[in-house]
């Protein structure tokens, strides 16, 4: 105990008992033990929402608490025990000293100082209710954002305003945002257990698709205010590694984790000083994380040894590996890609996994080869993806020398994208500025760099 | 941001006590501990080093550099794990540390790795040693 004090003076340079240092620590703790203590409590209040509101209590005590008496030795039984504390005030309040209160009351011990608590803690059935806890968040019966705000909230441990500042909303919107999904929750009487079996990889899906938004909403908008855009992508990043822990022998989860972490990698060298995105032909690739390219190359690796078939996401990572693996844009295995599009496209076909393909077939087997692909997609009339296509094609085109056609269609194409920048980009193309640079330049080819 | 926890014993009674202890318990405990990283998803990397008895050092306090076998310096000055961690703050960090399994005559070092924002962008000698690093590990692989 006073070992533990010791060194978190050292470390801190400052008294353990300084309010805001105390603060910081409450915050590391929350951040790291959030998801184990609210689905602990979820399962023995038997309401998620409620559960949730205990938790924060608990946590509010904490910061009130702990200045006073100091960081107790397990600071995540102590977080759980006062949010038991604080249940059965809540239901003696409310009249009703049923059975449930017996059954919570039996396992507190009567310590006051805050040290009680070891023996509510049951490790073996944690890593279950965590498991519990992300499929709740991911309920079906939510909206897309409401998932993403509970998942953040109560899975990864953010407060809410860094998930407002994450996502640029009013903290309002996220408080209502997290308000409504709770009484959701309640209202379909969503019962805390893992989906049955048959429902199972469905529901998962749907839990990979939350943790893939986030990532991408972290990594798109790469400018913000401050550190939470990135800081986003790398929580969705810890999320789905907890998600791939939990469930190791589902291939997909390993697949995501792959994907985020090749493209994590590249984070380093995508963006100037200034902000300015770096298109992958021009990116530093010594730059690139080499810790998370290992953990890529060991998702993919897990995810291939699971299953023959390969799923969305695994063919995704398996096409960032090819890139990742390569020393060039010219050295790139461009075959490989254009045969990993095409098999995307038959488990999850969209238009612009077609143009993805087309622009790998214009790298390999030259522009006129891309350009059949981009033609049928045009003939298809997908309106889908508004600029992408003309722009595509300009490209193309303009690397056949077929100038004239070529500015008609960045004329198009700009005319349809909603982006002021990527506007300006394809305006200054049709003029034919930066001739130069019409090549690989500004082809939409890696939407994830 | 990515820390270093860098694990040494202090005490000689530290190192005592752990030759003492039953292997199986020392790889259980850090196994679980590993685990709990890793199933928390800020686990980078970790290794473990050989005895220092094994090792040589090569001391600067002569005209030449003087090489010598093993076990050197002050037993604080060594260390012999270390574990990297993907988190968001040093309180973070120092909550992985205070869980690992160690008793008394051990001590965890908390330091944040430096990332290449730390330094200069401009300085060839940095850029050098980005791309020696890119080499040197990504044939290792």
């Amino acid at each position: 105990m006073d070992r533990r004090r010791d060194l978190l003076r050292t470390v801190n340079g400052a008294p353990a008992n300084d309010t805001e240092s105390i603060a910081r620590v409450v915050a590391a703790t929350w951040r790291i033990e959030a998801a184990k203590i609210t689905a602990g409590l979820s399962r023995h209040v038997g309401d998620f929402g409620f559960a949730e509101d205990l938790a924060q209590e608990a946590v509010a005590e904490a910061l009130a608490q702990w200045p006073h008496s100091g960081v107790p030795a397990n600071p995540a039984a102590w977080l759980t025990t006062v949010a038991k504390r604080r249940a059965i005030d809540t239901w003696r309040r409310r009249d009703r000293f049923d059975e449930r209160i017996a059954m919570l009351a039996e396992n507190l011990d009567d310590g006051q100082d805050g040290s009680a608590g070891a023996l509510l803690w049951d490790p073996d059935s944690i890593d279950d209710d965590v498991l519990r806890l992300i499929f709740i968040s991911c309920h079906p019966v939510l909206s897309r954002p409401a998932q993403l705000a509970l998942t953040l909230r109560v899975v990864g441990g953010l407060s809410t305003e860094q998930i407002a500042r994450a996502f640029l909303i009013p903290v309002t919107t996220v408080q209502q945002r997290i308000v409504r999904a709770k009484k959701a929750l309640a209202r379909a009487d969503v019962p805390f257990e893992l989906p049955p079996e048959n429902e199972r990889s469905e529901r998962l899906g749907g839990v990979l698709g939350v943790l893939y938004l986030m990532f991408s909403e972290g990594h798109v908008a790469a400018s913000g205010p401050d550190w939470m855009r990135p800081g986003l992508a790398m929580e969705a990043l810890r999320l789905a590694r907890i998600t791939a822990g939990l469930l190791s022998r589902e291939p997909e989860v390993h697949g995501l984790v792959s994907l985020m972490a090749f493209t994590a990698a590249r984070f380093p060298s995508r963006l100037e000083p200034d902000g300015t995105p770096i298109l992958l032909a021009d990116q530093d690739r010594s730059a690139w994380d080499r810790s998370l390219l290992r953990l890529g190359r060991r998702s993919l690796q897990r995810a291939t040894e699971l299953r023959d078939s390969r799923g969305s996401y695994t063919l995704q990572a398996m096409i960032a590996s090819c890139h990742a693996e390569s020393e060039s844009v010219a050295s790139t295995d461009w075959q490989r890609i254009a045969a990993l599009y095409g098999d995307l496209n038959r488990v999850t076909p969209s238009p612009v996994t077609e143009l993805n393909r087309a622009i790998a077939i214009a790298e390999a087997n030259g522009p006129a080869a891309g350009l059949d692909i981009v033609d049928d997609l045009a003939a298809g009339g997908t309106s889908a993806t508004l600029h992408l296509i003309p722009s595509v094609r300009g490209e193309l085109l303009a690397r056949l020398g077929r100038r004239r056609e070529a500015h008609a269609e960045f004329e198009r194409a700009a005319s349809l994208a909603a982006n002021d920048r990527e506007r300006d980009v394809l305006l200054a193309k049709a003029r034919g500025d930066d001739r130069d640079a019409v090549g690989r330049r500004g082809v939409p080819s890696h939407p994830r760099d | 941001m990515k820390f270093m926890l860098i694990m040494r014993d202090i005490d000689q009674a530290a190192v005592d006590a752990a030759e003492n202890t039953d292997f199986e318990e020392i790889i259980a405990a850090m196994g679980a501990y590993n685990e709990s990283m890793v199933n928390a998803g800020v686990l980078s990397d970790a290794a473990g080093l050989s005895d220092p008895s094994e090792g040589s050092v090569v001391d600067f306090s002569d005209d030449d550099p003087v090489a010598t076998d093993g076990p050197y310096g002050e037993l604080r000055e060594l260390f012999n794990g270390f574990w990297i961690v993907e988190v968001s703050s040093q309180e973070e960090a120092v909550e992985w540390a205070k869980r690992a399994p160690l008793d008394a005559g051990s001590q965890m070092e908390v330091r944040r790795i430096n990332g290449p924002e730390d330094f200069p962008q401009d300085n060839e000698w940095i850029q050098k040693e980005q791309e020696w690093i890119a080499e040197g590990t990504s044939s290792g692989q």
